[in-house]
Formats: structure tokens, C-alpha cells, sequence
């Protein structure tokens, strides 16, 4: 008894440095960074998040999921001797010795309002809502600061030749963190300009499958309700034994 | 200022315990321990977190005393409000609307657009959130969402695969709503644009999940929850629906007859409380993830705290199966910076293989997730057979190169880019290296019951998403988060709009329920020592902590 119990507090224990915070006895290696000027000593394997927190911050903005699938954290920095900015998640990038970062909370773009039911599927339809597109002067700034290393600037391109399909495979792994549209000289709003064209293909590039509609069809004409009626009304001992009677598909 | 040296990302004493499992890798590749029986399950079972002893204790107030919860989540029902219900002014309605709703993952976006649909004007919607619209749980979902969409599937299949993962212990109504809507779901997202993954002739790819009979998961790449969030956030901006972000709600209001007839708001940044009146309020806030619970870390969102049940349980709702918590066995456990993060079934199921310190394959990689979970603990923790971090952090080795090996190269940066780019940023190569995996908190399988329309017991209180519970029962089916988000979230905001058209009058609004809720936490003798909800964790420093004075 008293062992399993010990195992528990030993994983929460180890856990500890995530769970409730770093402490500094534990850490061997340390770096410092400065948050926007400020030097702060870290410990040298936490992530400019965990960091930021580490030095005391406690953080409401620039901040989401932690994993790098929201987009919150996008983080502007430097690295001391170099005069290039690099951008990228606060949550996915380690901190180095020396990084001067800023986190940017909000990226005031404008997304336009339109209902894709009503709009015709060429390229006329980002022109109409984010004319700024055909101002793009190529200079790869959106691409070279995409903390996903997508090709923005080339789906800015598909968006403007009308070519959907290549806007939303190129944006498909976009998190809209918005870095793109702040670095931009020609005030594109990239990652509106790509939801737009997911959305446009995805409602009218890609074909309903006729499976999918069927069966919603077949689901409001009642085809399932005499089936579902039993089930439902099924006892845990039957319901058990039909779980463990069940077929599985073959592979 | 000494880094650790590292090579493709691993530090050297980490490179050595790898060419022990790259030289077993050829004699694995065409064996799999075998699956285990029963009595092995339950004898494993015995170091879940679940199972093991402590960590849990009765609840001893409110609608559920009696029943047992873990102790983090008891510790939040038994706390006192953030507020002091004597001393808010209750007096200046800021916000008066006709349905509010808490939460803007894929829940709370679906009710506030379906309630659109129903006829409530976009200006008479609230959707508020604790942190942005969209900072949820629903958008890191990788694996898929299910729907019996096939013509060799069902939708009574469906029932029974989910029934049978939650032990039996779901609730038949909700469960029959989940499953019945799932497919009207799938298509209503393509209609709006969402972009799932298509076979060569258009059709949907339709994918296996853990603990179902047949294949019926629809992915969009392992980016399945922000696609299906960003595609109906697009469209909720387009409709010109109210919203306020960086405002998390702190407890409910209730008229003379108890009924929920809004929320009071606070202002995450400056701190000042604003009062929303409305008609029909809808919970949508997520689950309990950064509770960590029994100290594991988490798959989970900053904002995952649990606010929603300790709100509704102020009200007199009743929770059901909150005794139970989801660990998935594949959580990232190297390098520290990616510890907790979700590495999906999927990677198993395409043939990784889960390895001890000697290159052994230990287990059947695909176990029930609890029974799976407890393996690799005792692994690293009874027989010493794990993998330590720098760290000081245990796991076990997942063989990723066994992908390409198995389904031909290229395969796992294809079907995987998400967790491709991850490890790729911590300069590890998973169809190379095995990457380093842990249990980890991932969910909530309990919550607010409800009926098949979202309706709680307490009037004018409706939920949806990973806060409710029943649908579930014990644990919840790869596939099915998603999907239950977007099914309830979008009956509720139908049957919310239903309501306030027939429910003209707003009631009038009061803190009663706070004040008796301290009173039964003071005759229980609670120490007024925790508060609750508590909207975020906290992980500053301590040294930093230490220091800090508090004068703004």
C-alpha cells in the first residue's frame, strides 16, 4: 500500500519543475535574457515562456495552450550582437544567452466580413476583401517570420492568381499567431487572406461526399430509430455482452 | 553560462541508452508482446493514478457530499468565492443580453451560432472568454472527430463503442444525441469550409481510434481541432456576434427562484468586475487539466482550471463521475520543454512501439489508455526500467522509426506534421530517434450533468463541451471531445434561443446562492483558506516568488 502511494509522490516529485513552477536549487545551467530590456538570470533549459514565468511574471496575455497550437505567444527577438529580429512561439523556443525579446499581445488586424455562401469562387474574392494582397512586393519578410516555417508569401501569390487549392495546402499548419501581418511593409493581413481561402475550398473545391449526405438523410427519415429505441433501453448486462461480442472491422 | 551539449538533440549519456534500442530494433519489428489478460490488467491497474491509494476524498458539501473526487477538485469545491457577495454592486447592469455564453472553444462558438440560427440577433448574444476567443482545449485536438458516416457503419455502432469505453456508466440520452448528430456535424463543418482529409476520389479518409470497432475518425491532418475552432470562429466574427476576451466569469447570478440569470465578469487586467444579465446562461469552460492532478502534467491549456463546475456546483447543480481522470500514456516527457504535450494513439497504432531502458518491448502497445498508462508507470517506477531526463524525470522510450520502417519512408513526417515540427524545434528527428513519453492529464471525463439539450437541473443554466459530464461515463473514446463539443454546443445554444423567446422577462439578479453556499461552507467547518474559481495556475519562480511585495 504505502509503496504505491510512494510512487505517486515521487512522479510528483519529478513533475514538479512543470507543475508548480522551477526551483532554483535544481538547476545547474543558467542563461540570461533580457524581457523587453530587462536582464533576468533563467535556468537555461526552460522555453522563453517558462522562463518569463521563472523570472516572476505571472503571465494573463501572450499566453494559450502552451503547445504550440493556439498562436498566443508569438515572441519578437534578438540575439545580442546580431542586428536581425527573429520571430517565433514563446512556447516552442528555448531561451539563449543573450536574447533581448519582446511578447506581442495583440496584433490589431483588420479580418473582413463576408458570407462565403454568397461569394464566387475566383480570385476576385480577395481583391473585393483584402485588395491590400496586390501590394505584395515578394520581399519574404511573412515567410521568413512564420514561427511554423510555412510558405506565406507564396500562398499571398496563389491567393492573388486565384489557385484555392495551393492557398490552403501552403496555409493548412496556420496557427494565426499574426506574425506575418506585423512584419509585413504592405500591411497584408496573410492569415486572414488564408482562412478566407480554406474556407472558399473547402466549401467549394472539395466536393460533399454523397456517403455523408445519405446518411443525414437517412438519420432524419428515421432509418436508425427502431435500432437506437432498443439499444438505449438495453441493460448493462446485455449492453456488456454485446460490447464484448462485437466484430471489429478487419484492418 | 554552460548549455548542456547536445547531439540530434539528445544530451550523450541519453545517445548511448539509444543505440540500446536501435540495436533490439530489428528482432521487434515483427513481434508484439502479447495483449494482457485480465487478471495482468488489474494487477497493473494497481499504480494508475486512478487506482493507486490516496489522492481522492468525499465531497462533503453541496448537491454530490458523499460522493469521492480527487483531491484537487474537492479542494475547489470546498473554497470560498472571490468575491464578497455583501459587497458587490449588483446595481448597474454593464451587459444585458438574451443568452450568455462562458467559453469560446469549439462549444461555446457552436452555441453562439446556432442560437444565431435559431433567430436570437447576433447584439443579443454574449460569448465571453477567460483568455482569447479560441484559447481552449478544442484547439489542440489532433487525432479527429467520430461520426458513423460510412454505409457499413452505424449509428447504433457508434453508441456501443462509446457505452463500452465508458464502462457502461454513460447516460443512454446524451450518448444517443452524440452519436445521432455526428454525421449532420461532419457535413455542416464542410459546408462551412472546414477541410478534412480526402482519399484520391474526394471521398472522407476515415481513420481508426483506440476503442472503436470500425473506422470512423475524420482528421484534418494532426491539426483536426484548429481547423474545425478557426472555421466556425470565422464565421462567429462574420455574423458580428458580441464578444469579450480576457474576461473570465467568477460566479453566476441567480434570481429569487434560483434561476441563473447571468454571470459577473472580470477584468483580467485591471482588475474591475462588470455584471452581464441575461435570459439563458451556457457554460462551455472547458476542463481540469491544470489542476495537475496527483502531480502529473498536463495536455491541457493554460486557462483549463475547473472554473465551470465550481461555479454551477455554487448553484445547486449535480456533477456526475468526477472520480475518474484521463491520463494518456503518450505524453512528451523529453525535453522539459515539451513535457505533458499529447503525443496521439495514432503513432502506435501506425506501429511505434513503446521500449524500457534495456530495448525491450515491454507491453502491447495498444492496451486500454488507463491500463497502458499504468504499464509505463510501473515500468519506470517498480521496475526501474525507465529512462531518467536531466531533469530527473522518468519515461520510456516510444520507437518512432518503426513508422517508416513499417508504412515506407516519409510516411510519419506526412501523416504527422504537427509532431514532426515539434521535435524538428528541439532538434530531435522522430523518424530517426525514439522520442521519450510519459503519462499525462488529458481529461475530464466527468462534470454538470445534463439532458440531451444541454439543460442542467437549475433553470436558465445550460452546458456543453468537456465541462459536462454523462456523456463519457468513466472514460472518454479518441475522437469523441470534439464531437461532443460541437453536438451539445450546438444544442444548447438551439434549445437557449427556444427559451428566451417563450422566457420574455428577465428575472432579477442576486448573489443569495454565494451567501448560502458560505454558510453551508462554514457549518461544515471550512477554513476560509482557499478561493476558488482559480482562473489560472501559477507557475512563477519561487525564488522570484519569494521577493515579491504586493503594492498595486
Amino acid at each position: 500500500m504505502e509503496e504505491k502511494t510512494n510512487i505517486m509522490e515521487r512522479i510528483a516529485e519529478a513533475n514538479r519543475p512543470v507543475t508548480t513552477g522551477v526551483d532554483e536549487k535544481d538547476i545547474k545551467d543558467w542563461v540570461t535574457i533580457y524581457i523587453m530590456g530587462k536582464g533576468y538570470r533563467v535556468p537555461a533549459d526552460l522555453t522563453i515562456l517558462t522562463a518569463i514565468e521563472y523570472a516572476g511574471y505571472r503571465l494573463l496575455r501572450s499566453v494559450g495552450c502552451r503547445q504550440g497550437h493556439c498562436g498566443a505567444c508569438a515572441t519578437i527577438y534578438r540575439r545580442a550582437g546580431e542586428y536581425k529580429l527573429q520571430a517565433d512561439l514563446a512556447c516552442q523556443t528555448r531561451v539563449e544567452d543573450g536574447m533581448y525579446l519582446v511578447q506581442i499581445p495583440f496584433s490589431p488586424a483588420e479580418k473582413a466580413i463576408y458570407d462565403i455562401t454568397k461569394e464566387p469562387y475566383d480570385a476576385s474574392v480577395f481583391i473585393k476583401y483584402y485588395p491590400e494582397v496586390a501590394r505584395c512586393v515578394s520581399c519574404n519578410t511573412c515567410t521568413k517570420s512564420c514561427p511554423q516555417d510555412l510558405e506565406v508569401m507564396d500562398y499571398v501569390q496563389s491567393a492573388i492568381r486565384g489557385d484555392f487549392e495551393a492557398v490552403a495546402d501552403d496555409s493548412f499548419d496556420c496557427i494565426q499567431c499574426g506574425m506575418c501581418a506585423i512584419r509585413c511593409p504592405a500591411e497584408i493581413v496573410q492569415y486572414h487572406v488564408a482562412q478566407l481561402g480554406r474556407r472558399m475550398y473547402g466549401r467549394y473545391g472539395l466536393t460533399m461526399p454523397k456517403h455523408l449526405k445519405k446518411r443525414v438523410e437517412e438519420i432524419e427519415k428515421g432509418k436508425f430509430k427502431e435500432a437506437m429505441d432498443t439499444i438505449t433501453s438495453k441493460s448493462r448486462e446485455e449492453l456488456e455482452k454485446m460490447y464484448a461480442e462485437r466484430q471489429r472491422e478487419p484492418d | 553560462m554552460a548549455e548542456i551539449k547536445l547531439i540530434d538533440g539528445y544530451p550523450e549519456y541519453m545517445r548511448k541508452l539509444i543505440e540500446k534500442v536501435e540495436k533490439t530494433r530489428s528482432s521487434r519489428i515483427n513481434y508484439t508482446p502479447p495483449a494482457m489478460s485480465r487478471q495482468e490488467q488489474e494487477e497493473v491497474l494497481k499504480v494508475h493514478p486512478d487506482y493507486a491509494p490516496g489522492g481522492k476524498r468525499v465531497i462533503t458539501i453541496g448537491p454530490n457530499k458523499g460522493d469521492i473526487g480527487p483531491n484537487e477538485v474537492v479542494d475547489l469545491l470546498e473554497a470560498y468565492p472571490l468575491i464578497d457577495p455583501g459587497k458587490t454592486d449588483l446595481s448597474k447592469i454593464d451587459y444585458e443580453t438574451d443568452i450568455l455564453i462562458i467559453g469560446g472553444g469549439l462549444a461555446g462558438t457552436s452555441a453562439a451560432l446556432w442560437a444565431n440560427n435559431s433567430g436570437v440577433p447576433s447584439d443579443k448574444i454574449l460569448l465571453v472568454n477567460k483568455l482569447r476567443h479560441g484559447d481552449a482545449n478544442s484547439i489542440m485536438a489532433e487525432g479527429g472527430t467520430q461520426a458513423a458516416d460510412r454505409e457499413i457503419d452505424s449509428v447504433q455502432r457508434h453508441y456501443l463503442d462509446t457505452i463500452g469505453g465508458g464502462h457502461f456508466a454513460n447516460k443512454p440520452d446524451v450518448v444517443r444525441a452524440l452519436v445521432e448528430d455526428a454525421p449532420f456535424i461532419i457535413k455542416w463543418l464542410i459546408e462551412m469550409g472546414a477541410i478534412f482529409d480526402r482519399e484520391e476520389n474526394g471521398e472522407l479518409v476515415e481513420k481508426w481510434g483506440g476503442g472503436t470497432s470500425i473506422k470512423r475518425m475524420h482528421s484534418c491532418r494532426d491539426y483536426t481541432g484548429l481547423e474545425e475552432l478557426r472555421v466556425i470562429r470565422d464565421e462567429f466574427r462574420n455574423r458580428q456576434i458580441l464578444c469579450l476576451e480576457q474576461y473570465p466569469a467568477i460566479e453566476l447570478l441567480t434570481d429569487d427562484n434560483n434561476k441563473v440569470t447571468g454571470a459577473i465578469l472580470w477584468n483580467l487586467e485591471t482588475g474591475e468586475y462588470k455584471i452581464v444579465r441575461a435570459k439563458a446562461t451556457i457554460l462551455a469552460t472547458g476542463g481540469f487539466g491544470r489542476l495537475h492532478i496527483r502531480g502529473f502534467p498536463t495536455t491541457n491549456h493554460y486557462g483549463a482550471t475547473f472554473d465551470g463546475p465550481v461555479l454551477a456546483y455554487r448553484v445547486g447543480v449535480k456533477l456526475r463521475d468526477i472520480d475518474t481522470v484521463q491520463y494518456h500514456p503518450t505524453g512528451a516527457a523529453y525535453p522539459i520543454q515539451i513535457v505533458g504535450y499529447l503525443l496521439t494513439e495514432k503513432l502506435r497504432s501506425s506501429g511505434a512501439q513503446p521500449v524500457n531502458v534495456d530495448g525491450e518491448a515491454f507491453v502491447f502497445p495498444l492496451e486500454p489508455r488507463d491500463v497502458e498508462a499504468a504499464s509505463f508507470i510501473r515500468e519506470c517506477y517498480v521496475r526501474n526500467k525507465g529512462i531518467t531526463t536531466p531533469t530527473g524525470l522518468r519515461g520510456i522510450w516510444l520507437d518512432t522509426p518503426l513508422i517508416d520502417i513499417k508504412n515506407g519512408k516519409g510516411y510519419l513526417a506526412r501523416a504527422f506534421p504537427g509532431m514532426t515540427r515539434l521535435y524538428k524545434r528541439n532538434g530531435i528527428d522522430m523518424s530517426k530517434d525514439p522520442v521519450l513519453v510519459f503519462p499525462t492529464l488529458h481529461y475530464q471525463n466527468g462534470g454538470v450533468e445534463t439532458d440531451p439539450w444541454g439543460r442542467t437541473n437549475v433553470e436558465g443554466l445550460w452546458v456543453a463541451g468537456e465541462v459536462s459530464g454523462g456523456v463519457h461515463g468513466k472514460n472518454r473514446l479518441m475522437g469523441n471531445s470534439t464531437l461532443d463539443c460541437l453536438v451539445f454546443g450546438r444544442r444548447a445554444g438551439i434549445n437557449a434561443a427556444e427559451y428566451v423567446k417563450t422566457h420574455t422577462e428577465t428575472g432579477n439578479i442576486t448573489l443569495e446562492h454565494v451567501k448560502k453556499y458560505i454558510d453551508m461552507l462554514n457549518e461544515a467547518g471550512i477554513k476560509p483558506e482557499r478561493r476558488a474559481p482559480i482562473l489560472l495556475p501559477d507557475y512563477r519562480g519561487r525564488a522570484a516568488l519569494a521577493r515579491i511585495i504586493d503594492i498595486f
